[in-house]
């Protein structure tokens, strides 16, 4: 199985009735993800998907029908905050929230609280999780990726569809792929993921997708040269950067002499972590 | 988004924070009328949203309403940093005994707000950070409980504050706080907190970061934007929901994703060339958005080329396609483009292109090779 998800984990999707919410519900089923129910406050009794997939007023109330472990959260940004601690409270293992735009101070205290109940989050604003052939939750796009031993894990969306391509163009393929969030507070971070690939029996090697701002790179870079024996391969995005800016996400900003990119590569390096210049390198640079 | 000195210590003392009672003034006259209602030495300072004002002559310490009407004349026809100084703020100058620093602001790694003291303020902290890192004092407060009494007595016995302050320094500290956690600030900052001749505490320079995520449940701190912070480009950009940074290069950038929108600049400078901007179309852009997304490129007339990079996921190949097209009615332009396109329907979208005399590229390196070879040429 992936690492955090396989053809067994089963989804509510938080926001299943919304434009976005229906859309990719239905590519999830399509490629094979168990979305086993929806939630909207309000339109519970429902059902939606060509009547394959019941909508819940709660997720507790999902959760209890279904036997859901994840919560998958696609809602508006004002919704997003209540939406992770109500998946939190009805007892998910795993919570992936695609939502992008939620104020620093709410994820200081969401992370705060789901922490206290032991709960897993991935993002927020990220792209998700795929098991490619088993299951995606969230929108990396299921096609540009075959199975394989490589696990793959980034702060940014499309480097990760950017990466995935690649590597399927000369038949290499992913363990598990993990859309951490361009957040600067958010869930599972690159040591989390780098734990969990260094004791995955399907994982051989890994990529390591980072970027301006923070030090999450830095702190990764001790982890992989004090623990990893798995090969990693990094890419910092933000090298051509100027300090002060937010490069699009709210995480990537260089700030004083912190977050620059040319220091996450010099502690990669140090690590022992073959750094890309670009990301149509690193098939070659795992070989 | 950064609030102005005068906003910030406004914000500040509506929570109980002790400001001098100053007033803003736009022309040199309003500035000779402050200083003569507020009687005696004034300091006039030039209010832009940038640092270091004090070094670049943007802060002056007057004795009388003329000399402060001069000063005022002096200061607000300056730019600082490149930004014009609009506004400049009155204070009744103030007899310092001593100096703190005193700030809030949000740890990353620790996922939590810290406050942090220092009894070496009024000079930049990030330069106490490097020269006497000892003499900065940080207390993390826990997000879910907010700031503790004990978090303020840890932060006074830190800085070694003298006792007969304690209970103003506690008001400062609560009121500090509760800016900072109402406003949805991602720094707020006092520097220096002054302990004056007259042995009171007094909060003489406030600075206040807003988390631009938060703006939408912040209205009244929406109206405070000072608009010379962002180019005219970049509002625009704002407003039509892109994020756009302009940058001097040459090479105009246009591609879906933050991260891959940097990777696409550093590639392009790794090839030789200088990106002019950084440019994110977003995740499931439309025509519209492109079209408005390449004239804001086009005005920029360091441009000598442009590279569109999509990688289609939500984004899809042929809505760009036709989003490129329909711009290029509008616009009379010979700058080369060069389009690569991968990704979901990049096929139908490279079709519509076929046309439209540009330059195509399958890979990202190729891409940029390319686009660094058509600004030379110019």
């Amino acid at each position: 199985m992936g690492i955090l998800a396989d053809k067994n984990t089963r989804v509510v999707v938080q926001g299943i009735t919304g434009n976005e919410g229906l859309f990719h519900s239905q590519r999830m089923l399509e490629y094979g993800t168990q979305v086993v129910g929806g939630v909207r406050p309000g339109k519970g009794g429902e059902w939606v998907l060509d009547g394959k997939v019941p909508v819940f007023d709660s997720v507790k109330v999902a959760v209890d029908a279904t036997g859901a472990d994840c919560s998958m959260i696609i809602v508006p940004l004002a919704a997003a905050a209540d939406a992770m601690l109500e998946a939190a409270d009805a007892g998910v293992r795993l919570i992936v929230c695609l939502t992008e735009g939620i104020p620093l101070q709410d994820m200081m205290r969401v992370r705060a609280y789901l922490d206290s109940k032991g709960v897993l989050l991935i993002g927020p604003n990220c792209p998700g999780l795929l098991t490619p052939g088993q299951t995606k939750i969230g929108f990396i796009p299921g096609d540009n990726a075959i199975p394989g031993n490589i696990g793959v894990v980034s702060r940014s969306g499309t480097l990760t569809y950017e990466v995935l391509y690649a590597l399927k163009q000369v038949g290499m393929g992913s363990s598990t792929t993990v859309g951490i969030g361009g957040d600067p507070v958010k869930g599972l971070n690159f040591i989390d993921i780098l734990q969990m690939f260094e004791e995955d029996p399907l994982t051989d090697k890994v990529v390591m997708i980072g970027e301006i701002g923070g030090s999450d790179e830095e702190k990764a870079a001790e982890y992989i040269s004090k623990h990893m024996t798995k090969p990693v391969v990094g890419f910092i995005a933000g090298r051509a950067a100027p300090p002060g800016k937010r490069m699009g996400h709210a995480g990537a900003i260089v700030e004083g002499s912190a977050g620059g990119a040319e220091d996450k590569i010099a502690a990669l390096t140090k690590a022992g972590v073959r750094v890309a210049d670009y990301p149509e390198q690193i098939p070659d640079m795992l070989k | 988004m950064k609030l102005h000195e005068f906003d910030s210590k406004k914000i500040f003392a509506q929570y109980g924070v002790p400001v001098p009672k100053g007033k803003i003034a736009k022309t040199p006259k309003e500035a000779g009328e402050i200083a003569k209602k507020l009687g005696g030495a004034v300091v006039v300072k030039a209010q832009v949203l940038v640092g270091g004002r004090g070094k670049a002559g943007g802060v002056k310490v007057v004795k009388t309403a003329k000399q402060a009407q001069d000063a005022a004349k002096q200061i607000l026809g300056m730019d600082i940093k490149g930004l014009p100084v609009r506004k400049v703020l009155i204070d009744p100058a103030i007899g310092i005994a001593s100096e703190i620093y005193l700030g809030i602001t949000n740890d990353r790694a620790a996922r939590q707000p810290v406050m942090i003291a220092s009894a070496a303020g009024g000079v930049d902290i990030e330069e106490v950070a490097a020269t006497n890192p000892e003499k900065i004092i940080r207390v993390h407060v826990n997000p879910l409980l907010g700031l503790q009494d004990y978090n303020i007595r840890d932060l006074a016995v830190g800085i070694e504050l003298d006792r007969n302050h304690w209970a103003a320094f506690h008001t400062i500290c609560k009121g500090l706080w509760e800016a900072y956690k109402n406003s949805d600030a991602t720094l707020a900052e006092i520097n220096p907190l002054v302990i004056t001749k007259d042995n009171e505490l007094l909060a003489i320079d406030g600075k206040m970061l807003i988390d631009d995520n938060a703006i939408f449940r912040q209205p009244k701190l929406a109206k405070l934007r000072d608009m010379d912070e962002e180019t005219p480009a970049e509002t625009q950009a704002r407003k039509s929901g892109l994020t756009y940074i302009q940058l001097d290069g040459e090479i105009g950038c246009m591609v879906n994703g933050a991260g891959l929108a940097m990777a696409t600049m550093d590639i392009i400078k790794l090839f030789g060339g200088e990106p002019a901007n950084f440019l994110d179309i977003g995740g499931g852009a439309n025509a519209e958005k492109v079209a408005a997304a390449l004239r804001i490129i086009l005005q920029d007339k360091n441009v000598k080329a442009v590279l569109f990079n999509i990688f289609g996921g939500i984004t899809r190949g042929d809505e760009v396609a036709k989003g490129i097209l329909a711009a290029l009615k509008t616009i009379k332009t010979d700058v080369p483009m060069v389009v690569r396109l991968a990704g979901t329907n990049a096929a139908e979208g490279r079709a519509l292109l076929a046309d439209a005399n540009m330059i195509t590229a399958e890979t990202l390196a190729e891409a940029a090779q390319k686009a660094v070879q058509a600004a030379k040429g110019r």
